[in-house]
């Protein structure tokens, strides 16, 4: 239930083992040992997993795209690309030519715009911005071996370079290809991703690409009360929009959201994702990791007891 | 060794040196070294070497066509996810004679670990080309702690795992250089040892696996399971089996005067021994691929597209059909057509791991088939890691007590 929060800047030291995720763990081992000692006594494991009910912080913040309104302006590029001091692109920011192909985020670009035929055939192009979209529960921080990504309250989900070894586990681990690898870097490669401008939020501010779009296609608020406005955009203007809100279940939620007038899967937005967090299909295995590590020594050490003796005998 | 006594008046650098030249002198040697073999991988080294250096002065965009998509490329995808489940020899020959007392067994233990502890190395090795950062390598196990993630699990117990293979292996290495009082005490160890390494094994070659559970959707629902962590153990198993019939066939065919007679006269029936015990636990492991597919309802799948006709490639020509020629060959005791499908087992589990490490990774993504195409840079610096890995290995059969045992102790239980 509770995520651990870890300051961006500072590492975490084995004294942080009071923490949520080791609490967890614990939680999985004992829960693992009731299991097998037949303790049904003590509580039924389906208690345990409920009360590791995905809640989040209630004033966390978001984004809602709406995808009906972007026009392709690239606006939130460049503004994004101002805002975290990235080197300047190959091709201007107001060049059109770029929509040619399907671009991704990179080390040198946070977000990217990227152009669809409107297959309603009205003969607009349906423009969408990508970028990450800061899961409720990060898949790339479960993922983390060294823990370099942390969930903010706030919402961002921030990566730190400091403790990362650049195994690239968390770009296999995100549904969303968000991660971008510095593999230009000999030795000082970093994993590159939007903060979600975390620094301006912290400030009470809001982020640059929602702060620059000319059209306000992108909201910025509380996620709770955005998921209210998209509903209602819904309701009121049922031909503009499809019925979903694009990120409020995907892979356990994103604080990023869309809105679109065409199906998300025509947009090459994942749509075979789990409604739960991703990191739910490996805690089966993870709980199972305390039990091999007691059972196994005391089953082995048993069979080694039987055919010793077999053996003097022989 | 047989020269210990001729160099007892010796000085200590001197008896080492001669160690390390096998009793010959120098210029002797070297003109042993000059085999077709050794030129081919000097070529080999010579050109891989300094693209591994190019890894390190230009970043791995130049030597490799990992991208954002494809974070894992052959060198983690041969070099970890291949090289770990082939190396689960030591395992399985420690525990068939330590744990279960199959003693017959016994003249294959030290092949078998030594194949393990040298394949869990150079499987380190190639992380270290891969990662961003290799000096950070240990920020895992000493620095930042993330628990929530199936790959600090692998990065703990492959690490300890080396440690244990090590000192499983280190009496052959004590016996070498005559060091007879730690010698005792590594041998005291074994069986902890042994234990330790099951637990660790079972471990990390299922988490091997598990890695695979955080990308639901990127990799092929017919490979994507949530028994995936099972099929990577199970498998692993019989690639152990089949990789220590691979390896002694290969050592005693090119290295057969540094094997005793115990050796090679037990090889035949212990191959035939190991295809056995392989082909069942093959049959468990198919049955097991099969269990998935139902599970998911996946039968559909497996007619409807290429997909599904390389899946069927895959589980009918490179698991049922070596299993088979596994149990023909044990059961007419053909130690010869056992050999043929281990070979053929291997290649098998090889495919399965590039399968999912990489053919089958992001197989949605347009353009997916050129992406996987691997650059002839890296197919280089994979081809020279080989080649290192085999030169050392040999280096070591060569000199120390691994495929006979040392007369000296003959006498000492081990």
């Amino acid at each position: 239930m509770d995520k651990p929060v870890k300051d961006a800047g500072g590492g975490s030291k084995r004294g942080e083992g009071k923490d949520g995720k080791f609490t967890v763990n614990r939680r999985d081992f004992l829960r693992g040992v009731a299991v097998v000692g037949g303790a049904a006594f003590l509580g039924s494991p389906a208690d345990a997993l409920a009360s590791r009910e995905l809640t989040g912080w209630p004033d966390r913040v978001g984004m809602l795209t709406d995808l009906t309104e972007c026009v392709g302006c690239r606006t939130c590029e460049s503004a994004c690309n101002a805002a975290n001091g990235l080197p300047a692109p190959e091709v201007p920011f107001d060049e059109k030519s770029v929509f040619e192909r399907k671009r991704r985020p990179t080390a040198s670009a946070y977000t990217v715009v990227n152009r669809y035929g409107n297959a309603k055939g009205s003969g607009n192009p349906i423009y969408r911005k990508v970028q990450c979209n800061h899961c409720e529960e990060p898949s790339c921080a479960s993922a983390c071996p060294v823990r370099a990504y942390t969930k903010t309250p706030e919402g961002p989900v921030l990566y730190d370079k400091d403790v990362c070894f650049g195994c690239r586990y968390c770009m296999v681990a995100c549904p969303y290809y968000a991660p971008a690898y510095d593999y230009e870097s000999a030795l000082e490669p970093r994993v590159v991703k939007c903060t979600m401008c975390h620094g301006r939020i912290k400030a009470g501010g809001i982020p640059a690409c929602a702060g620059s779009c000319p059209v306000g296609a992108i909201t910025f608020g509380n996620r709770t009360k955005l998921l209210k406005i998209a509903r209602e955009r819904i309701r009121k203007f049922p031909d503009r929009y499809v019925d979903q809100v694009y990120g409020e279940f995907e892979a356990g939620g994103t604080s990023w959201m869309y809105l679109s007038g065409i199906p998300f899967g025509e947009l090459d937005f994942p749509t075979n994702l789990p409604r739960k967090p991703i990191v739910e299909n490996t805690r089966g295995f993870l709980s199972a990791v305390p039990l091999v590590l007691t059972l196994w020594p005391a089953l082995l050490g048993l069979c080694y007891t039987a055919n010793r003796n077999k053996e003097e005998k022989g | 060794m047989s020269d210990n006594c001729l160099v007892k008046e010796e000085t200590y650098p001197a008896r080492f040196l001669s160690k390390l030249t096998m009793g010959m002198s120098m210029s002797e040697y070297a003109r042993k070294l000059v085999t077709p073999f050794n030129v081919v991988a000097v070529i080999i080294l010579s050109v891989g070497l300094p693209l591994i250096g190019l890894r390190f002065y230009s970043g791995l965009a130049t030597v490799t066509h990992a991208s954002n998509e494809y974070p894992w490329s052959i060198l983690l995808g041969w070099g970890l996810f291949s090289g770990v489940p082939l190396s689960g020899t030591g395992y399985v020959m420690a525990t068939a004679v330590y744990i279960f007392g199959f003693r017959k067994y016994h003249p294959l233990v030290r092949l078998g670990v030594l194949t393990g502890f040298m394949g869990y190395l150079f499987a380190v090795i190639y992380l270290l080309i891969d990662i961003g950062r290799p000096w950070r390598i240990y920020y895992p196990m000493a620095v930042s702690f993330g628990p929530t993630s199936v790959l600090f699990l692998v990065a703990w117990h492959v690490s300890t795992y080396l440690t244990v293979q090590l000192l499983e292996f280190s009496p052959a290495i004590l016996e070498w250089i005559n060091a007879r009082r730690t010698r005792k005490w590594a041998i005291l160890i074994t069986v902890g040892m042994t234990i330790g390494g099951v637990i660790l094994s079972t471990l990390h070659q299922s988490a091997l696996g598990a890695l695979f559970l955080m990308a639901p959707g990127k990799l092929h629902p017919l490979w994507y399971s949530p028994f995936i962590p099972v099929f990577f153990f199970i498998s692993s198993i019989y690639a152990g089996l089949c990789m220590v019939i691979v390896v002694s066939t290969v050592a005693s065919r090119f290295l057969k005067e540094k094997a005793d007679d115990q050796f090679l006269g037990s090889l035949d029936g212990l191959t035939v021994g190991l295809g056995k015990a392989a082909c069942v636990v093959m049959f468990v492991y198919f049955a097991l691929r099969m269990v998935g597919v139902a599970h998911d309802d996946n039968w559909s799948l497996l007619l409807s597209s290429s997909y599904g006709y390389w899946f069927l490639t895959e589980i009918l020509l490179f698991v049922l059909l070596p299993c088979i020629v596994l149990t023909v060959g044990f059961k007419r005791n053909s130690a010869t057509l056992v050999r043929v499908g281990a070979f053929h087992a291997i290649a098998g589990v090889i495919l399965t791991r590039l399968n999912i490490s990489i053919l089958m990774f992001n197989w949605n993504l347009p353009g997916h088939f050129h992406a996987i195409v691997p650059p002839i840079r890296e197919v280089f610096i994979v081809l020279s890691i080989i080649t290192l890995h085999i030169l050392i290995f040999r280096w070591i059969l060569n000199r120390m007590p691994v495929m006979r045992e040392d007369p000296a102790y003959a006498d000492d239980p081990h």
